[in-house]
This record gives structure tokens, sequence and C-alpha cells, in this order.
């Protein structure tokens, strides 16, 4: 019987690899996109008003018009986008000298010690990291410690700020590990050619550095703009300014299960968008 | 091609769900004098497990000294406890709706919904030898019981209180007007509930301040008074107010001297009085009157383990279990042999928490549901629901 089974796929090769592909695939497709499924469907389905029971099957748009009518939803996408381009942007100009220093100036030596420092923070829990910052932001905090002397207070725990520099600080590791990558990959000899063309440093980055670098700076920014568009446990204990994701969880756990899921079509949506230009602009080479 | 298959797939898994869903719709055929869904008949041996929705603080297994009523509980009844704390009411009726729950301490904007809706099942006190016990006044109310059937029994009850820091706020406030109205030693440390149910609290400050709206129930309000209810709490909310989701970032607030004055149960001034390094706090029932609650254990009508409930209802009902988590949480005790085991480890816990004291409860608006029908018999009456009440809470949080 094992002998006959075998003998069967040892002739149809393609059903071997469907066979082991079933797996992982089914998986993905039932048990992650299934309930990503489900969870978007919430976003057609009545609910009643005052025991907050969701009513399967009873299909409406009370909760996109909810969301449509209420201006207080667009002011929470566009705070979350602007502040997810603000950390990506700020990560990027970050991560460029840096990497650039890891990649072309530093030696092998100083190289791998910063290699360690860069990716150090990503042994450290989400968590514990996020309530250092809280530590450091309160008023009568690190922070507000160290500026005291000047006659200034810590920021507290409300400002919007803190969780543009909080998520900055999360995710510029993911920033500049590829952008490291990317200028590894540019050979030395493009450099002397723009060199020998008389191209000075910053003509040199402009013109030939940089936009090699397009790629990778993509890839990276996938990562911060994602992440940060997803987050909202940064913005809840660090700041007092709501993010999709709050809104989304505050819903859901408060019983307004279909407007959470509808609201939740605008992150997917803003990342469909993102990935598309992403990819045009090579990223996915990148990774 | 592959796009077509993703398609197919999405629409197989949907007709799947489609199917699950009628089903299920279809079998609860109602029928006469069938007992009603969830009853228990008889108490039986114990499951081996428990999962409850608790408020943070009603199931303590000696993380304090002295306070330990889980530990003993499962020694006795081979139940293994596990909790769940809710951030508020419609966290918890979330939570329990979600199936995976054998039941919880819910307050009354959550009971009622929970019975009306038919995910808690009505309790056979029969079964329980401690609720003869209960005090009259926490037996049949309109929170815990429904047609005359209880659906719950009583956990403790207690009106939300003004904490404010002493080092800060040298004169004891007798009113809420500070954390209304502010002042220069307070704005932007001012803590605040983070619930669509703090409306109701602002609806109070209205009754006293502006009589003119005719406000007869924090929870149930029509448009005009709704929208003087929300003015005021966008008004609040630019003082600098602080808003506190769980109990915890309350106490962290307080004890690094971010907060200095806010809306508070008595547990986190108890957590704070317990921590040498933190500021000393104080507590007061401002004049005005305040919201509070009266929390009853309520099972799942879809309970897996309602042996184990009944054990706990009843266990909660017991003298030193209901006598030490009221004096934990600083509420009232439910029966008179409570309050006598709570005195030997809080002396003059009963009084200072009004435990039998009927009048005094008098002041304390229980929380509630908003309902469009204003919970009245006047059919032109028309008020703003639970949904209005978290919309609108969500824009004042999210602008």
């Amino acid at each position: 019987m094992m002998r006959r089974i075998t003998g069967w796929f040892n002739q149809h090769p393609r059903a071997t690899l469907r066979a082991l592909l079933a797996g992982p695939l089914g998986w993905i497709s039932i048990v992650y996109l299934g309930s990503l499924f489900i969870l978007l469907m919430h976003a057609f389905w009545s609910k009643d008003s005052f025991t907050g029971k969701v009513e399967p099957f009873n299909w409406t748009l009370d909760a996109f018009a909810q969301i449509l009518s209420n201006p207080v939803y667009f002011t929470i996408a566009a705070r979350t986008i602007g502040i997810a381009a603000l950390v990506t942007i700020t990560a990027a100009a970050i991560a460029l000298p840096v990497a650039y220093y890891m990649a072309r100036i530093a030696s092998p030596r100083k190289r791998a010690l910063l290699l360690v420092a860069v990716t150090m923070p990503l042994w450290a829990s989400y968590l514990v990291k996020i309530y250092a910052w809280r530590t450091i932001l309160q008023t009568n905090g690190l922070l507000g410690w160290a500026i005291s002397p000047f006659g200034l207070e810590g920021p507290g725990l409300t400002e919007i700020a803190n969780s543009w520099l909080v998520l900055t600080y999360l995710w510029l590791p993911y920033m500049i590990l590829p952008v490291y990558a990317g200028l590894e990959r540019i050979p030395n000899s493009l450099l002397e050619a723009s060199a020998d063309l008389g191209g000075r440093g910053w003509i040199t980055f402009r013109r030939v550095i940089f936009p090699q670098l397009i790629p990778a700076l993509a890839a990276g920014s996938i990562f911060t703009f994602s992440l940060s568009i997803g987050d909202y446990i940064v913005p809840d204990l660090v700041s007092d300014a709501k993010f999709i994701g709050n809104v989304i969880y505050d819903n859901s756990a408060l019983g307004s299960f279909p407007v959470a899921a509808a609201f939740s079509f605008v992150p997917i949506l803003v990342m469909i968008g993102y990935l598309l230009v992403a990819r045009r602009l090579g990223a996915f080479e990148s990774l | 091609m592959k796009r077509l298959k993703g398609v197919t797939l999405l629409a197989v898994l949907a007709l799947l769900v489609a199917a699950c869903g009628g089903s299920t719709s279809e079998s609860a055929a109602p029928s006469g004098d069938e007992k009603p869904a969830g009853w228990l008949e008889a108490l039986g041996a114990g499951e081996g497990q428990l999962n409850l929705i608790i408020w943070p603080g009603y199931a303590e297994r000696g993380e304090y000294e002295g306070f330990n009523w889980v530990d003993p509980f499962e020694a006795e009844t081979g139940c293994k406890v596990n909790v769940t704390a809710m951030t508020d009411s419609n966290n918890g009726v979330q939570l329990l709706q979600s199936g995976q729950y054998d039941g919880g301490s819910f307050s009354g904007d959550a009971s009622v919904r929970l019975m009306t809706a038919g995910d808690v099942a009505p309790v056979n006190v029969d079964l329980l030898s401690n609720y003869a016990a209960v005090f009259s006044g926490l037996k049949n109310q309109a929170h815990n019981s429904m047609d005359g059937m209880p659906y719950g029994v009583p956990h403790g009850r207690g009106p939300n209180l003004l904490m404010w820091n002493t080092d800060v706020v040298t004169t004891a406030p007798t009113s809420w007007d500070a954390v209304w109205d502010g002042n220069a030693d307070v704005n932007g440390k001012i803590s605040i509930y983070d619930s669509s149910i703090y409306i109701a609290d602002a609806a109070i400050h209205l009754m006293s301040k502006r009589p003119e709206l005719g406000i007869t129930n924090p929870y149930q309000l029509n448009e005009e008074q709704f929208t003087a209810a929300i003015d005021l709490l966008e008004k609040q909310r630019d003082l600098g107010v602080i808003y506190w989701g769980s109990y915890a970032d309350q106490v962290a607030g307080f004890a690094s001297g971010d907060l200095v004055i806010g809306t508070t149960w008595q547990f986190m001034a108890n957590v704070l009085g317990g921590d040498a390094t933190a500021p000393k706090v104080e507590t007061v029932m401002p004049e005005e009157g305040s919201t509070g609650w009266s929390d009853t254990w309520m099972m799942a009508t879809k309970a897996a383990n309602p042996n184990c409930m009944y054990l706990w209802m009843n266990h909660m009902m017991s003298a030193e279990a209901n006598g030490q988590a009221t004096v934990f949480f600083g509420e009232a005790a439910t029966s008179e042999a409570a309050c006598d085991y709570a005195e030997t480890i809080a002396p003059g816990h009963c009084e200072l928490t009004h435990a039998s004291d009927e009048a005094y409860w008098e002041s304390i608006w229980y929380w509630a549901t908003p309902r469009e029908d204003c919970d009245d018999a006047d059919p032109a009456t028309t008020c703003k629901t639970q949904d209005d009440w978290v919309e609108a809470w969500t824009t004042l949080r999210g602008n």
C-alpha cells in the first residue's frame, strides 16, 4: 500500500508539490485569511444597540455611515497616518548617516560593535521598552530631572510628540538594517568613478548613492510605516492622542464590533496602497 | 487564475459561516414549561476549573498580605480559578459575549444588558446556602433580577469617590467642582475614568449646577441634557485631564505625582495607602452625590463549568470571602455575617462603607445602561442610547 502511494507520487511530481504545500497554504488561507475575513465581515453586520450583541447576517452599512458622518474618525486616521509618515522620515534621516558610517567608514571591529548596538534593543521586550520610556518622559521622570536645572519640566505622558519619539526609537533598527545592507551593495568603483568625474561628497551622495538606496529605504519604510500605523500600545501608554488602533481596540473591547471592523478597513487600504508604491520602488528586492 | 482561487476560497468560507450561523439561530425554539437556559436543578461535582471576568481586586490570592479568598476556594472545591480583569462594563459585556467565560462580577450597566440578551442565566438560589443571609436590600433588585427571578448574587457595592493628593490639594474638597472647573494647582493633573459611563458624572454635576435642564436620572438623558453634558466634558478635557483606563495607570500616576486629583474607587486609595513611597491620598464622597455600582456575580448561560460557578457564587457570599473582598476593595459587605468578619480585619469597615444603611445608598446612582425609552413609562420621551454614549466618548477622546 505504502509503496503504491509513493510510486504514485513519484509519477506525479506536481501532486507531490501540492501535497507538501497544502499544509502551510491551508493554514494561511483558513486560519489567517479566514479569521481576517470573518473580522471584516462584522463591518457589514448590525448590532443591538442596548445589549451590544452583534446580529450576524443582518446586513447593514450603519457602521460605515457612522464612521463617515463623524469627523473624529477622519481626524484620528489623519493623525495616525501623519505620525507614521513622520516616524518613517525621522527614522530614515537617522538611519542614513548611521548606516553610511557603519558600511563605509567604520573599521570591521567598530562595524560589528555598531551592528550589535543597533540590534541589541530588539532583544528586549517591546513593552519593557515602552515602560522605560514612560519613566523617562513622565513629569518627574529622567528627562524632567535632567532639564530641571534649566527651569523646564518633563513632557508628561499626554503629548502626541511622545508617540513620535517612542515609535521612532522602536522601529529605527528596522530602517537601519536594510539601508546598511543597501549601502554595502554599492560597489566602491561607482563612488570612485563619481569622484573621477569631479563629483564631490554631496553630489555623489545625491546622484549616485541615494538613487541606489531608494529600494532599501522603501523596504525599511514598510516596517516603520506599517508598524507605526498599526500600533496602539505606544499611543496609549506614552500619550493621550488616539490612533486608529486605539479606536479599533476601544470599539471592539466596548461592544461596537461592527464599527471596529469597519474602521479596520482604513489601515488595510492604506497599507495596500503603500505596498503597491513600495513595490514600484523596488522594495521587495531589497528585503 | 490565482486571484480567482482566492475569491472562491473566500466565497466557500462565507457559505460555511452562513451555514453555521443559520443553524444555531433556528434551533432555539421557545417552549412552554421548559426550564430557562442555563438553569441548574441540582448541584453536581465541580468541573475542575472556572473562568471568570472580574473587576480588578475581586479575586485575590495573597499578593497583598491577609487577602486571599481564591486559594481556599480552590483547595475546598478543586475548581482552579482563571481570571480576566475588565476595564469597564462595556468591556465586560464584550468579554462575556465572547463565550469563553463561566461568569463574572458585573455592575448594573452590564448586568441588565446581559440579562436582556440572555447571555447570563437565572440562578437557582436554593442551591446556595449563603444566599439567605444576604441583606434583603440587595435581593431582587432591577440590576440583578428579571421577571422576579434572581440572575446572580451580590458581591458588594460602593460609590465612585473623589481622591486627592494631600500635599498638593491642602484643603479637603467636599464637592466635584475641582475636577470640573480646575485650578492652578491641579490643571493638567486631573484623573478621569476613561469610559462612556463617565458621562453620567457630568450629568450629576449638571443636576446640581443647572437644575433648569431637568435631569432626573443621570443615565437617561435627552438630546439637550446630553449635549450639555458633552459640552461640560469637553471643557473638562481642555483643562488637561488625564484619563485612566486601568486602575494601575491611575495608581502609577498618583504615585509619580503626575496626577493629584480625580475620580476613583476606594481600592486605588487603599493600594496607594499601602505604598510607603507614594504621596498621601484621601478620598471623599462629594456632597452632590456620585455614581456608584452594586456588583453581581452572574453565570453565563453557556457556562462550561456551571457547578464551579455555583460553588464560587456561594463562596463569595460567605462571611470570610465577602468580608475580605469588600475590605480589600473598600466597598460595602453584603451580609451581617460578612460585616462581622470584616470588622475583625478592618475595625469600623461596615459603618464607614454604610453596609446596611439603605438611606445612604439613595444618594448614589448605580451604574445603569442608557436606553432609548429613558427607562420610564412615558412613551413621549426618548433618550440617548448606549451606542450614542460610546460614540460621544470616542469623539471626546479622539479629538
